[in-house]
């Protein structure tokens, strides 16, 4: 079994998060009351002409300069036909053998090590409608909200020889749509959809014959669809058998996928070019400013926090996942004050913990990079304790005030006056006799609980630096 | 007052000097149309009681002392596959029976925002596909001036209809001929402007790249006219173009001195029946002594037009036509055991022998394996005779040529014969291949049927190609469009 390799493919579909639908002037939203987001052009109307959203383009092309690819800047939109009740038309609007971009890579970090993915095309076309069925309703009903919703669909090549590569792969694709801003990125609406082609050969040999599995719809059963398959290939040919070339279907609920159609049932769909909309023709220079205006994308990135700010690898890797998170990263660095490190501890610490908790975005609270900045100052500075910290960051959170305003009413401030300290610390100390008796007899973590209740009859205000080290002090003498 | 005999132009004049009413007008029209249409049969839906109520608003607005549009209160029948919001748009097929669209085409916005008057829905081959107006699942429609002829087509409602004085002008649309033939068979004048000069939304599409919307009318004013109301840029139809506003009507000139007409030979060779190619020769010679300059020019390409018209459209068309499959308007079969079951049976029951016929040639050009032969090859075949009329025309103004090679047939005489139908194409498909403008005017009677002269003019050349056809109307003294019924 170990003698066989896996060979992997993967074709992405995101939906590109325009304003407007590719083909007409319907608004591009998801969720909405079924078949609210129509007009004849959509709905496939006899008569209705689509005329193309230039934003789709533009989305598109970023995505091809972030990809590495050949800019087709000269080219066509054809019709795939095929029937289908989701698609009003009988025919799909999408590129055939001239996509608008072409023969990119992708570098991906696996294991720490950097794996290039050969990109095979990335081509814009129009997403169908989706099937309701209802019990309440014997058959199917059709919503056409989502038709003309404009996608483009990224072709690998196929150079991916395991689940976790492809994983690695679909995350950075995923990554650097949310960096480009043109994708909402949301796997549970359906706005990144995968088909996975897989095949397996002994190495030295040459490549198997492929499957195709539809009906992926998210990464980890991307991962599951992948070892199912490769598993199920390998077990073939170790009986004797063959693999033959098929379209499948992936039952993630069961973990299992089925034959959709055999290569001899391969669909013609006669594609021609799209009579009704003219060829595409986008400046040079215009290309030229799309990939000037590409923000840093995602590897840059985790490479300039590593580099830069000494951060761990994997610790760059948890903020730059996150764009928001990247983006705080980035401003508090701006705003200064602080060290990296701070900010990326309370980033995957506090911050994240509060994001995973709530569901909630920074921007949906008063929390700033000014304001955490200044924060993460007084806390380094020694002005608040970590503890007095989260109290402000809670605060911050919840209203809209400054963290030195709220240090101040709350009477956070750390007392590090060491006169007031040695008294305190003289004070529990005859308190808790037989503590100190402990200490006295080798039983060093006393030393701990006598800090803590200088700490608590100071009621969190005492430098816990200073303070420890006058316990200390007054233990040995 | 017989006022459905005059022109737009006399009516428009008469109008505002109050010789008349637009609801006087309308009234003419309907008692017309109820005198004859029962002989003609052009149309398939009357808009009687809307168009006098558009009457009486164009009369009040006059009355009012508003600035209207030439055109406001002139009759117009609108051919039945472009869109008209709540009006039936049936493209005379069993699949769209009963089909009302949400929307109007934009040259129904312009027809509706210049107050013109509605009279109906007019009777068309099936998805303008054919010559004869035969393949209308509905109706016959009769040429008015042989009732046992057919009327062309497919623009065939069009042509009769303003032919018998049952509209004053129409609107048709032409891929392969579809307003010119019927115009040249009824004795009426039709152009089928410039590819991209006139919005194709809310046409029911037959052939994209081919398809174009245009007027027909019983003067080359009226033509010009209507021409000048629904050309122009649409942001809804990405291949138009944006042309300006030009007025045609006001720019004509008869003055024919110094116009070069082309006569290509391949256009008078075999199969035009001499009587035909004498009565064009005869126009011609006509222009000629008005002092145009007539020189003979060749288009060798000229015998594969047809053959690539046939692939080109029938291609577009299978694909155009797929969303017919019962899912969400129009026709579905009424018993189906599945899915696929329901498509078979809805598009073998909704459509007729003639679109079915094409659905089968297009969706076999487009098959894999055969797309390089057909289509492609087709394709190749379009950009060579593009090239050819442009070199064309570089020497000359305009080309001359018969609009169809006979004079209307018998109904029935050619049904049971797609390659002759196809064939009797020859003159008219060609322009749609190059995507020029081309118009048909009537030029003498053979066996008192009424022969058609083609004229062609270079893209967006629609002003030069007018004047040359009003210039040969004023030589004649006008064309004698309205035919005695019997």
């Amino acid at each position: 079994m170990n003698d066989y390799e896996v060979v992997i493919g993967l074709e992405v579909h995101a939906e590109l998060n325009t304003e407007s639908k590719i083909y007409c002037d319907c608004k591009n939203a998801f969720g909405l009351e079924v078949n609210t987001q129509v007009c004849p052009v959509c709905m496939g109307m006899p008569g209705a002409l689509p005329t193309l959203n230039e934003k789709v383009v533009e989305y598109a092309i970023k995505m091809g300069h972030a990809l590495n690819c050949k800019i087709n800047n000269v080219c066509k939109q054809d019709r795939k036909n095929y029937f289908y009740p989701d698609l009003p038309k009988a025919y799909q609007i999408s590129q055939s053998d001239v996509p608008l971009c072409q023969n990119g890579y992708l570098d991906v970090m696996i294991d720490g090590k950097i794996k290039r993915i050969g990109i095979t095309r990335i081509h814009i076309e129009e997403d169908a409608g989706k099937l309701l069925h209802d019990d309440a309703f014997a058959g199917s009903l059709v919503d056409l909200n989502r038709c003309g919703v404009p996608l483009i669909e990224i072709v690998s090549e196929p150079d991916m020889r395991s689940s976790a590569e492809a994983k690695a792969y679909l995350d950075t694709i995923k990554s650097i749509l949310q960096y480009l801003d043109i994708s909402d990125c949301k796997m549970q609406e359906g706005s990144i959809r995968c088909d996975v082609n897989v095949s397996v050969h002994k190495k030295g040999e040459p490549f198997g014959t492929r499957c195709e599995m539809k009906n992926v719809n998210s990464f980890s059963a991307a991962v599951r669809a992948i070892d199912y398959e490769a598993k199920r290939q390998i077990e073939l040919l170790e009986a004797g058998g063959t693999v033959e070339q098929e379209t499948r279907r992936w039952d993630d609920a069961k973990g299992i996928s089925i034959t959709m159609r055999s290569k001899e049932d391969a669909q013609d769909y006669r594609y021609f070019p799209e009579p009704d909309l003219l060829t595409i023709v986008v400046d040079e220079s215009k290309v030229r400013e799309l990939k000037e205006s590409l923000p840093e994308l995602p590897n840059a990135k985790i490479a300039r926090y590593v580099n830069d700010f000494g951060l761990p690898q994997n610790d760059a890797a948890l903020i730059v996942d996150v764009p928001e998170k990247a983006k705080l990263f980035d401003e508090c660095i701006k705003v200064g004050g602080c060290s990296p490190k701070i900010i990326s501890n309370w980033i995957l610490g506090d911050i994240s913990k509060y994001m995973n908790e709530t569901g909630k975005s920074i921007s949906e609270t008063h929390l700033s990079a000014e304001r955490l900045a200044k924060l993460f100052s007084v806390i380094e500075k020694g002005v608040i304790s970590n503890a007095a910290g989260k109290i402000v960051f809670e605060a911050i959170i919840s209203e809209d005030k400054d963290p030195m305003d709220v240090i101040k009413e709350k009477n956070l401030a750390q007392n590090s006056d060491a006169d007031y300290l040695e008294k305190l610390a003289r004070d529990v100390l005859a308190q808790n006799e037989k503590s100190v008796t402990d200490y006295k007899n080798g039983k060093t973590n006393a030393l701990g609980f006598l800090v803590g209740q200088c700490m608590k009859a100071s009621q969190g205000k005492a430098n816990p630096g200073m303070m420890k080290e006058i316990v200390l002090k007054m233990l040995s003498e | 007052m017989e006022l459905y005999k005059k022109s737009a132009a006399e009516l428009s004049d008469m109008l505002r000097k109050k010789e008349c009413s637009a609801v006087e007008i309308a009234q003419s029209v309907f008692s017309r149309i109820e005198e004859v249409e029962n002989k003609v049969d052009s149309y398939l839906t009357l808009c009687k009681n809307e168009a006098l109520e558009k009457a009486k608003l164009v009369d009040k607005a006059f009355a009012d002392g508003k600035e209207l549009h030439p055109l406001a209160g002139i009759p117009i029948g609108i051919k039945d596959n472009i869109s008209t919001k709540g009006i039936k748009t049936t493209c005379a097929s069993k699949m769209l029976e009963n089909y009302v669209p949400p929307f109007n085409a934009t040259v129904v916005e312009k027809i509706n925002s210049a107050d013109m008057v509605i009279t109906g829905k007019l009777n068309m081959d099936e998805f303008a596909m054919g010559s004869s107006t035969e393949n209308s699942y509905f109706k016959l429609t009769k040429n008015p001036h042989d009732l046992e002829r057919v009327p062309g087509g497919s623009s065939g409602g069009s042509a009769a209809a303003v032919a018998a004085g049952e509209a004053i002008v129409s609107l048709g649309s032409d891929t392969g001929g579809s307003i010119r033939q019927p115009s040249a068979f009824c004795g009426v004048v039709g152009l089928k402007p410039t590819y991209g000069s006139v919005s194709r939304y809310g046409l029911v599409a037959f052939a994209s790249s081919l398809d174009q919307i245009g007027p027909l009318g019983r003067t080359v004013k009226d033509v010009a006219m209507l021409q000048s109301l629904i050309c122009g840029y649409d942001r809804m139809d990405a291949t138009s173009k944006e042309i300006g506003s030009p007025d045609f009507a006001k720019e004509l000139k008869s003055n024919l001195s110094g116009l070069k007409i082309g006569i290509p030979k391949e256009y008078f060779g075999d199969g035009i029946d001499s009587g035909v190619k004498q009565s064009v020769m005869n126009a011609i010679k006509e222009m000629e002594k008005a002092g145009a300059a007539v020189k003979e020019i060749s288009l060798p390409s000229t015998s594969y037009a047809l053959n690539s018209y046939y692939i080109i459209s029938s291609a577009e068309a299978s694909s155009n036509l797929a969303r017919f499959d019962g899912v969400k308007y129009g026709y579905r079969t009424p018993e189906y055991e599945n899915l696929i079951d329901m498509y078979e049976k809805t598009r073998s029951e909704g459509f007729g022998d003639e679109v079915k016929r094409r659905i089968m040639l297009g969706t076999f050009v487009l098959s894999s394996g055969y797309y390089d032969a057909y289509y492609k090859k087709a394709k190749l075949l379009q950009k060579k005779i593009s090239g050819e009329f442009s070199a064309a025309f570089e020497n000359v103004d305009i080309i001359a040529t018969p609009t169809v090679p006979s004079t209307a047939f018998k109904i029935g005489e050619n049904i049971g014969d797609p390659i002759k139908m196809y064939t009797a194409d020859i003159c008219t498909v060609t322009i749609n291949i190059a995507g020029l403008p081309a118009i048909s005017v009537p030029c003498g009677f053979e066996n008192n049927l009424p022969v058609g002269m083609q004229l062609i003019g270079n893209k967006f050349e629609e002003q030069t190609l007018l004047n040359a056809a009003f210039g040969y109307e004023q030589l004649v003294g006008g064309f004698k469009c309205l035919p005695e019924i019997v």
